[in-house]
């Protein structure tokens, strides 16, 4: 700490820094938490939100951390009794902007009400489906942020059910951006972005269209960055509440992409999908495919039982005559016309394991080369 | 791919052709449309249709359908007449020069606008730009793949991509972009008819000798089998007698269907493994029940040569067993010992005999949580970059290629072409995507891209049936009047059983890889 180049001050430590970092970067790099909503990894800061406030000796006003780049000797003070209580207002005016029920105590009872969450079928439309795994709700906790101090804002516009996968309700869009950011700087889709003005002022579609009508290909990349219950997977909703899931790490089934995707698993059913952020390739990135095509997993169309072709019909079997009888005609087979006379067909689907196997297993037993998968198809 | 996926946003020119990206590969599309949005890197897409990432290109130019070589030699013409090739690179790195030199003399931009219809002065704009890249990536897909030159199509963009140095850097790299989630791992697990795991040839006998210690049998067979294409046909004949098919639908993914099932039906013995009763599991004389992606432990390869973990969430169908599993039982019935306690111990074998995969164990995999090969001792990080410094062979090695026309080619009788390819909302033959309601509804049936124009001229009207016919045979699909058609050509996905794609298309073969060419083939439209 000899030389005072690139320094800045945070909270009375000296950290170094690189030009054209923000105040945000900095902070996180030394793990100091500066809370945030609007800021979406990847995009462009905005500042839209001002819960990333901090104060700034000499500064008039308190600055935005996302949006503010360091400069040399900097003071930054993040938790402030100034930042504190302009987060809290940021936070009542939030909660204030719309259906944000959760937080707002004082409300006949009230804690009945939130309680609700816990009962198992609990699809009670008034419970945000949010509950558990919401941003604001989670800041208002941390800043005992209650609301109540301003009228409610009802919005004007209906919640949008048109399409299969994602439900878009506007009474919880806080307006932050972060689905604009990531369908325009993230996926590239361009499909929504800010529409009307002032008290009106919507996220909209191709010029205020449903989503099916729009360009949206519903890669899904808008809901997993909503920090709120105003974009939520029409499947997922109100069938498990988050601590009622487990989150397995798996790698996508579809194309050669390989995303890293979390299952979320009740009741061994897949619940809903969600991209990892931390993980190379797609950082939690996926597309229609990957995030909402998972019905094939429990379908009831399923095989269920081997099957066995008598009097020309397939009749269910069970494993041991279904694998004795391939046996004997694979041995049969090779025997009288020899192991050329039999082909396998592998699989781009399955894993490293079993496609090492059936390669093992055509060369070794069935003593063959006849092996081949759909490379080409 | 040469290269990872995050470097193609570290190119300074992408070139993007044969791939509808935007729709097989959405998240790798996104990579392109960033670099192009926000980081002022240059697109150029070449693609016979005007595919969506067109409207982000700088140029966009449409060759011809099966052109593919005449283009790519147009531009090393071009670049080698402009003196605009890596001169060090080309010198240090490669053989062969003068010979790829003399194969494009003749591949004039005028020469070349007369077989692929790409206006000279854009052959001219399109090389100069890819040539002053200082990192120039080239992705493609099936479109480069899928025709009878798919293996001239190929070599001919490694020339390319060899003639302005992009091999062994940063951003560069020839980039196959791999359709299915394992299709980069069943090659490298030995999939294929020549090669054991890791790309060792069988017709090696040291190779042999190697796999018959490892699996203790006495011979293993030398020469290289049958390929998918090949086998069918040798069905028909009566020399392959049992097919043994695991997660994989030919009766809706092979070309020419209506033989391809002649063929089938000719064997004496099938064996269908897979998760749901396919159109193949229905004609089959065994059908077995598998787990799927979500109820097992496992690797698979992504198209960037990542080996990234699979893991169990939820329990099987109470039936349903591993694939590997099934395999092994069989082999025990057939008095060939094959036990294991689960996919790790196989991935212990799998490290053990294949030398890319040596370093790879559960463990890393689990810390590191991804690993590229080659990766040949577990002290190795991994390759995530292919050939820095020097090519396996030593040095790389310009193949001169000629342009050769496709095998059928439009006539009075069946005056349009059709291209086939895939949507975003449906994957291969849809087993599984067409179980997702929401999926069906965005994408509900089959239809046929084509302009406004050759609408018109066919008397079809959008919304409306139509049949579609080939020599081979005759499908109904929706008409579907689209910007990204150019008349002349219609598109049709391939995904739909009931409308099968693959009814039309050509069955005839590259004679190297055997890929069939369902890039191009000569169909008539008729209203219905």
């Amino acid at each position: 700490m000899t030389t005072n180049k690139n320094q800045i001050i945070i909270n009375g430590n000296n950290f170094s820094f690189e030009q054209g970092e923000t105040i945000l970067n900095v902070a996180r790099k030394n793990d100091i938490d500066i809370p945030t909503l609007c800021e979406l990894k990847g995009a462009s800061p905005t500042g839209a939100c001002r819960i990333c406030v901090v104060e700034v000796k000499g500064a008039k006003a308190l600055m935005t951390a996302c949006s503010t780049p360091v400069a040399n000797g900097m003071d930054v003070m993040t938790e402030s009794p100034d930042v504190i209580s302009s987060r809290k207002e940021t936070l009542n005016l939030l909660l204030a902007s719309g259906n944000h029920n959760c937080a707002i105590s004082g409300a006949k009872d009230w804690t009945r009400f939130q309680l609700n969450v816990c009962k198992e079928e609990d699809n009670n439309e008034e419970l945000c489906p949010s509950w558990g795994e919401c941003k604001l709700q989670d800041l208002c906790f941390s800043y005992q942020a209650t609301g109540g101090q301003y009228q409610q804002n009802r919005t004007k516009y209906p919640a949008e059910l048109a399409n299969p996968f994602i439900i878009r309700d506007f009474s919880r869009c806080i307006l932050c951006g972060r689905c604009v950011q990531a369908c325009n700087e993230i996926q590239v889709n361009e499909a929504i972005n800010f529409g009307y003005r002032g008290s009106d002022t919507k996220i909209v579609a191709a010029g205020d269209r449903p989503l099916k009508d729009s360009d949206c290909v519903f890669c899904g990349e808008c809901v997993q960055a909503c920090p709120v219950g105003a974009l939520v997977e029409k499947n997922a909703r109100y069938t498990a509440r988050p601590w009622k899931t487990e989150k397995i790490k798996t790698t996508c089934t579809y194309c050669g992409v390989g995303c890293q995707i979390f299952l979320h698993i009740r009741n061994n059913k897949i619940i809903k999908v969600t991209g990892d952020a931390t993980s190379s390739p797609n950082y939690g990135s996926l597309c229609v495919k990957g995030r909402f095509g998972f019905d094939f997993v429990n379908s009831s169309e399923r095989l269920s039982s081997p099957l066995i072709r008598k009097d020309g019909e397939l009749k269910e079997a069970t494993w041991a005559e279904a694998l004795n009888l391939i046996a004997n005609k694979f041995s049969e087979i090779k025997e009288n016309y020899g192991g050329d006379s039999i082909g396998v067909l592998t699989s781009a689907r399955i894993t490293n394991e079993e496609n090492y196997i059936a390669n093992k297993f055509t060369r070794a037993v069935l003593n063959t080369n006849n092996i081949d998968h759909c490379a080409r198809l | 791919m040469t290269n990872t996926i995050a470097d193609i946003e570290k190119a300074d020119v992408i070139l993007v052709t044969g791939s509808n990206t935007t729709e097989n590969h959405p998240v790798i599309s996104s990579f392109i449309k960033r670099a192009v949005k926000f980081k002022n890197k240059k697109l150029i897409v070449i693609d016979p249709r005007k595919i969506k990432l067109a409207e982000f290109a700088d140029i966009w130019i449409r060759p011809a359908l099966g052109a593919d070589v005449a283009w790519i030699n147009g531009l090393m013409h071009v670049i080698i007449k402009e003196d605009i090739y890596d001169k060090k690179f080309v010198e240090e790195r490669t053989v062969g020069f003068e010979q790829i030199k003399e194969m494009t003399a003749k591949f004039t931009p005028e020469y070349v606008e007369k077989i692929t219809e790409i206006p000279a002065d854009k052959i001219i704009e399109t090389a100069r730009l890819y040539a002053g890249a200082k990192a120039g990536s080239i992705l493609y897909c099936m479109g480069i793949t899928q025709h009878t030159t798919g293996t001239d199509n190929v070599k001919s963009l490694a020339n390319l991509a060899m003639l302005c140095g992009n091999l062994g850097i940063e951003g560069g790299g020839v980039n196959p972009l791999r359709g299915q989630n394992n299709v980069q791992g069943a090659c490298d697990m030995g999939g294929l008819p020549d090669v054991y795991s890791g790309y060792q040839k069988v017709m090696l006998p040291e190779m042999r000798k190697k796999m018959e210690a490892a699996w203790d049998v006495p011979v293993l067979p030398d020469k290289p089998g049958l390929k998918a294409t090949e086998m069918i046909p040798k069905a028909h004949t009566g020399e392959l007698k049992a097919l043994y098919v695991i997660g994989e639908n030919p009766l809706v993914s092979d070309p020419d269907l209506n033989h391809a099932k002649k063929c089938i039906e000719k064997l004496d013995f099938m064996v269908v493994q897979d998760i749901f009763l396919t159109e193949t599991a229905k004609i089959a004389d065994v059908v077995l029940p598998s787990k799927c992606f979500a109820e097992k432990e496992g690797t698979f390869s992504n198209t960037e040569r990542k080996i990234q973990r699979v893991r169990k969430a939820i329990e099987a169908p109470v039936q349903a067993k591993e694939d590997w599993q099934i395999i092994s039982e069989i082999a025990g019935k057939m008095n060939y010992s094959m036990r294991y306690e689960n996919a790790e111990e196989i991935m212990k074998e799998i490290a053990s005999v294949t030398p890319s995969y040596g370093g790879i164990t559960y463990d890393r995999l689990e810390k590191e949580g991804g690993i590229h090969w080659p990766c040949p001792n577990t002290e190795h990080p991994g390759t995530p970059i292919l050939h820095v410094g020097a090519f396996p062979i030593g040095k790389g090695v310009f193949n001169p290629i000629d342009y050769i026309e496709p095998a059928e080619k439009t006539d009075e009788e069946y005056p349009v072409y059709l291209t086939t390819g895939r949507v975003i909302y449906h994957y291969h033959t849809g087993t599984m995507t067409m179980k997702s309601e929401g999926l069906n509804e965005r994408a509900p049936e089959c239809f046929v891209e084509i302009t406004n124009e050759d609408a018109e001229k066919y008397k079809l009207i959008e919304g409306v049936k139509v049949s579609i016919a080939s020599r081979r045979g005759e499908i109904n699909a929706i008409v579907k009047i689209s910007k990204k058609a150019v008349s002349g050509t219609v598109f049709i996905p391939f995904h739909f059983a009931n409308a099968a794609a693959n009814t039309l298309t050509n069955g005839a073969l590259d004679p190297i890889s055997k890929i069939p060419e369902f890039k191009v083939c000569a169909v008539k439209l008729s209203p219905l």
